[in-house]
């Protein structure tokens, strides 16, 4: 049966292969294992159909019963060997394609968690995302199909020709060219339908888009009464589509047809030619019948056999963009310092120690600790997402240890940037960021995130209970730790009123919360985690006011300590940091605190007094 | 299930007959032409006749060229076929898909539903179109070859008795039992697809957490899921090629122990012997064929059963109860409203709201997060249904318009708010689809919009990008005003709309509102006081309850909620 792909050729086939082969490690043999499976199977259908005659002629007509049961017996043996040598392939191949396209998609995923953001940045999702689904998927096709497939048509492909060959060279030249005629119209028909075939993706790319949005704007779709309209454009794409892949299908569905003739026309004139040949002599009857059956056989393998090819090599280049991905560079972490849980001795100096006390240290390579308080600096800091547009330009700044700082300015000023250099998302073209006077490049990346803890912009939430989500701040986290984070939050009301409570599932990024609530439950995961420095990044954005000041309490009791860093466009989240820094096109502007910008009547009293718009 | 489905073929349904009529006839000639070869061999060679071998050489062709045209026909058909009832399905489900309302699709979840109209189709047009071939050939095979089987030897025939039942079990067997197989992995598939979506959405969550660790975990757990559940799928439906091996085996053993028999006792010649057996081939190989179809067939079972799912939905929110009469004033009145998004929660969002708004009125809404604003206002141009109580517009129950007069009666800016791809003026004209550029500035005046367009590139024909990605927060928020305000409503909703837009335009953007648009009622959902402190009464609402109602003045005297609120925003407004 056919399938359809419109795939692209590989580039590199050879490497590709070879990163392949490698995947199978010591299955290695099993693969050997399954080629010899599919020879002894193939050799039994082979033997069996070539048997025929000699059974039939030593015993069958003759008449020797007892021979015929004996030779049936040893022909019996020889199938159900073939037939176990079937069952025998087919298990190990799927057990072995199994085993393989798992351990792909686990490095696939490890590889992932290992790659810095910015690759995440100039890749969509959805390219991403179909290289665990489309790609393993045509890769997992081939493996458990193709491989053996291909073999088997090989084999029978070239039994086939070699029995020809015996029977007659001749006559078989006839049957060579026209395979090498169906052979070139398979190519040919391939190459066109690819095309198809892309047009076809285009489409469907297209309507997928569009019922995305469509989907997504639902609510603006019906305040709007806006279904007739979208109804239309959909149409059109649908036709469009249908068309398209109308037009892949009629022209992959030729392929057959075509082959079919083709064997047939080969059919008629190999008997023409052999009924000649027969009648000048050269040939008696009964192999021309013989090798009349053999030329009917030969065109099935072919096709399959060229069919077997393109979804390998559909597979190879899905296989290509897999290891692509694994190829590309993980973050860069070169840094040996470590963070360590300390106890502080009687004389003031700090030893590590196994259990939790609250207090940390830098570990150093040499072994001296360092108590970690929190200071961060940045010192004439360059950073650009790509080099020619630098966002940030010559940034200096300090935070005491137990100091809020805060950032305000238009959007695209470059706070959010700032704030994604201190636990290195990115790394910085210039200058140096220190952290209690450590380069962040020394310390090591894991610990360096540990030790800050970051409400982003954007919530995202996990599939999992809400305690699972608040969790996710300190995996070892106890009940008591949760509920008392959500209360700080001020979450663990509305919390408490949801059907199943704190056990409540969430599902699709909590796409069943407000974002309000959404919000308020990063708040809690972030002061589960209780880190020495502590990033809010428009955390409280989609809270209204009076939560906020109701969190406040509770955020000032986790924010006690801890270096903060705050952006915000409500100013009124801002208004109490030590430290506010106006920034605009990635240099700070203006600096100081509330009072005191205020009284300098710049840019920040605009601001304030909402004479100058914030997004 | 399937019956449904292919309900759908609509005016494809003739290119499906015309594909069975091909693809019978082809197999017609092709059964012929064997007969042909035959008949060179036995007659033309045997007799030494060089004409009728080259007449029957040259039939054979012309009967392989006549399949070769029914073939191509039979490809194109079933293409137009299958791609039709495709397309007839993605319609018949986009167009079910608006009939919902917003409890129908949290039921599905969005990206379920994308999948619903996507993959699920291909997946049925692809088996529709791939599989009528061999549907509609091996039975044929089948019929034929059986037939001649028994014109050959009808006793040697009986063999078939024992092998078609064996064989039909086996696979009868395999199919009953990969079938579930399928489903759960379906399941796990998709549990996979979730982790590695979530990980790529949220990934400086997890960065910043440092959970890689702690997601290869949960992923690897998944992935072993998935690897357990297909392997033993593959596995079973892998059973398929042995079994017909071993029951083919079995038949041509027997063919020839019992066949030997019969050429040796006289009954049955060698010709007819070879001849037999090459008929059980092709009588096995078109059951084989048959149980590939129905495997595919399986598979693609559960994605009919997930269109089906949606096109079986039942729209909660209908013109069931309406008649022909549309909105004139925009009066509003909430009479004891109570409401829930299930009917299983156990508490409701909105309890007793009761409120009573004249036309031309503005109303401001405050309150907490959570404290069900937005869903308020939902109800009233019936983006959901309310539990219990009554709205009603100019004096009749909301049930009683139908949905289009009232949303077209109804603007409402949503708190989330979306633009299209496309440009800046396709995006306006969402509100009036033949809005001349006149109409179109004046609405961007009141919006307060204009001042930015004109510094745009190209103007209204300025590109958006999806989801509007080419403006500002605060630029979008008074398009999506302006755009509402296209529409000419009794009613205004503002959800949260200006929030982005800074306090100074936001107060032109009220007073040119207030100006030019007496009649309108407007309903403003807000976050700063300084927003709706002009209103005509302000509603409060706390978890859902309506907590105090009046003017600025009025709570600010009387009511806790409102003065707290207040007191969280005053020192910058008193700046």
């Amino acid at each position: 049966m056919p399938r359809y792909v419109g795939y692209k050729r590989p580039k590199n086939t050879k490497k590709t292969l070879k990163s392949l082969l490698h995947y199978f490690g010591y299955y290695k043999w099993m693969l050997a294992l399954v080629a010899l499976l599919v020879l002894i199977s193939t050799s039994a259908n082979l033997l069996g159909t070539y048997l025929l005659k000699p059974v039939i002629n030593q015993y069958i007509l003759p008449g020797d019963i007892g021979g015929l049961i004996a030779a049936l017996f040893g022909m019996g043996v020889m199938y159900l060997c073939g037939a176990a040598a079937t069952f025998g392939y087919n298990q190990l191949m799927v057990k072995t394609a199994q085993k393989v396209i798992k351990k792909i998609r686990e490095d696939l995923f490890a590889h992932v968690q290992k790659l810095p953001l910015p690759y995440f940045d100039a890749h969509t999702h959805g390219d991403l995302m179909s290289r665990f689904t489309n790609d393993v998927d045509t890769v997992q096709e081939a493996l458990n199909n193709s491989f053996t497939l291909l073999i088997q048509s090989f084999l029978m492909l070239s039994g086939t020709i070699t029995m020809l060959l015996v029977l007659s060279v001749r006559l078989s030249l006839i049957v060579i060219v026209f395979l090498m005629v169906m052979f070139a119209s398979i190519k040919f028909n391939g190459k066109r339908s690819r095309r198809y075939f892309q047009r076809q993706q285009a489409e469907l790319a297209r309507i997928n888009g569009f019922v995305e949005e469509m989907v997504a704007g639902q609510k603006v779709e019906k305040v709007f009464n806006h279904e007739k309209a979208d109804l239309e454009e959909f149409c059109r794409r649908n036709e469009n589509l249908r068309k398209a892949s109308t037009g892949a299908l009629s022209y992959s569905g030729m392929m057959i047809p075509t082959i079919v003739c083709l064997s047939y026309v080969n059919y008629a004139v190999s008997a023409c030619v052999g009924g000649l040949f027969t009648l000048a002599g050269l040939f008696d009857l009964g192999s021309l019948a013989s090798y009349l059956v053999y030329v009917r056989q030969s065109a099935q393998p072919l096709n399959q056999f060229t069919q077997q090819v393109n979804f390998i090599l559909a597979a190879l280049s899905g296989a290509e963009r897999i290891f692509e991905m694994m190829e590309e560079e993980p973050e860069v972490d070169e840094g040996d310092v470590t963070i360590s849980r300390v106890r502080k001795r009687e004389d003031g100096s700090i030893q590590e120690c196994p259990e939790y006390t609250g207090q940390f240290a830098w570990k150093k390579p040499d072994g001296t600790l360092v108590p970690l308080q929190g200071q961060v600096q940045f010192e004439d800091v360059v950073f650009g997402y790509v080099p020619e547009k630098p966002v940030l330009n010559r940034i200096s700044l300090e935070a005491e240890p137990g100091q809020k700082l805060a950032f305000v300015g238009s959007t695209g000023a470059g706070k959010t940037t700032i704030i994604n250099l201190i636990n290195r998302f990115y790394e910085i073209s210039g200058g140096r960021i220190t952290y209690d006077g450590i380069d962040i490049r020394d310390i090591r990346k894991r610990d360096l995130r540990l030790s800050l803890s970051m409400v982003i912009q954007d919530t995202h939430l996990f599939t999992g209970t809400i305690a699972e989500n608040i969790r996710y701040g300190k995996l070892d986290a106890t009940e008591e730790e949760i509920r008392r984070a959500a209360k700080i939050a001020n979450a663990d009301s509305f919390i408490r009123r949801l059907p199943q409570g704190y056990d409540t599932m969430l599902y699709g990024d909590g796409s069943n919360l407000s974002q309000g609530q959404r919000q308020l439950l990063a708040i809690a995961r972030a002061a589960v985690s209780r880190p020495p420095v502590l990033i809010l990044d428009e955390a409280t954005s989609s809270i209204d006011t009076r939560t906020e000041r109701l969190i406040e309490k509770g955020m000032d009791a986790i924010m006690e300590g801890c270096t903060v860093f705050v952006i915000a466009h409500r100013l009124s989240t801002v208004r109490n940091s030590e430290k506010i820094l106006v920034l605009e096109k990635g240099v700070v502007i203006e600096q100081g605190n509330h009072e005191e910008l205020v009284s300098k009547k710049g840019r920040y009293y605009q601001l304030y007094t909402g004479q100058f718009e914030m997004e | 299930m399937l019956k449904r489905i292919f309900s759908y073929f609509h005016s494809y349904k003739k290119y499906g007959f015309l594909t069975v009529f091909c693809v019978v006839s082809e197999s017609v000639f092709e059964l012929i032409i064997p007969l042909l070869m035959a008949d060179i061999v036995d007659i033309g060679v045997a007799g030494g006749d060089k004409a009728y071998i080259f007449r029957k050489g040259l039939q054979m062709v012309f009967c392989a060229l006549l399949a070769l045209i029914l073939g191509i026909g039979s490809a194109r058909f079933a293409a137009v076929c299958g791609q039709g009832l495709g397309a007839e399905l993605r319609k018949a489900e986009y167009e079910k898909l608006q009939s919902f309302s917003f409890s129908n699709i949290d039921h599905f979840r969005v990206s379920s539903l994308v999948t619903r109209l996507t993959s699920d189709v291909t997946n049925i047009q692809n088996t529709v179109s791939s599989g009528i071939r061999p549907v509609c050939r091996s039975p044929v095979m089948l019929l034929v070859a059986t037939g001649m089987a028994f014109s050959i030897n009808k006793n040697l025939a009986l063999v078939f008795f024992v092998a078609l039942p064996v064989l039909g079990f086996l696979l009868f067997q395999i199919i009953l039992h990969v079938r579930p197989l399928y489903t759960k992995m379906q399941v796990a598939i998709d549990a996979v697809n979730r982790i590695v979506q979530e990980n790529l959405t949220a990934v400086r969550v997890v960065k910043s957490y440092v959970r890689g660790d702690y997601e290869i975990e949960k992923f690897d757990k998944v992935n072993a899921d998935l690897k357990n559940t297909s392997e033993r799928a593959f596995r079973l439906t892998a059973m398929n090629m042995p079994a017909m091996q071993f029951v083919m085996y079995g038949t041509i053993l027997s063919i020839l122990r019992f066949g030997g028999n019969m050429v040796h006792v006289g009954t049955m010649k060698v010709g007819e012997l070879t001849g037999f057996l090459s008929y059980v081939m092709q009588i096995l190989n078109s059951l084989m064929m048959m149980s590939a179809v129905f495997m595919m067939l399986t598979r693609s079972l559960a994605s009919a059963k997930r269109i089906t799912e949606v096109l079986v939905e039942v729209p909660e929110i209908t013109d069931a109860d309406s008649e022909e009469i549309a909105v004139e004033r925009g009066e509003i009145e909430f009479d004891h409203v109570y409401f829930k998004y299930k009917k299983e929660a156990p508490e409701y969002v909105l309890s007793d709201i009761s409120f009573h708004i004249e036309s031309g009125q503005t109303i401001g809404i405050v309150g907490q997060t959570g404290s069900a604003k937005s869903t308020l206002v939902q109800l009233i141009p019936r983006l959901y249904e309310a539990t219990e109580g009554c709205i009603r517009v100019d004096g009749r129950p909301v049930r009683q318009y139908p949905v289009e007069h009232l949303r077209d009666a109804i603007a409402m800016v949503l708190q989330k708010n979306t633009l299209f791809s496309g440009t800046l003026r396709e995006n306006l004209r969402w509100g009036k689809a033949d809005a001349t550029d006149a109409e179109l500035e004046e609405a961007c005046r009141i919006a307060c919009a204009d001042e930015f367009i004109d510094r745009l590139e190209s103007g209204f024909d300025t590109e958006m990008g999806q989801g509007g990605v080419n403006v500002s927060g605060g630029q979008k928020q008074r398009l999506c005003i302006a755009r509402a305000l296209l529409k000419n409503p009794k009613v205004l909703i503002l959800d949260d709309s200006t929030s982005a837009v800074d306090t100074a335009t936001e107060a032109k953007i009220r007073s040119q509102l207030a100006e030019k648009l007496p009649n309108m009622t407007k309903i403003i959902i807000a976050q700063r006081i300084s927003s709706v402190r002009h209103a005509d009464q302000i509603l409060i609402l706390e978890d859902g309850r309506l907590c105090g109602m009046g003017t600025h003045e009025e709570l600010l005297a009387s009511n806790g909620i409102y003065q707290e609120i207040y007191e969280s925003q005053k020192e910058g407004a008193e700046l």
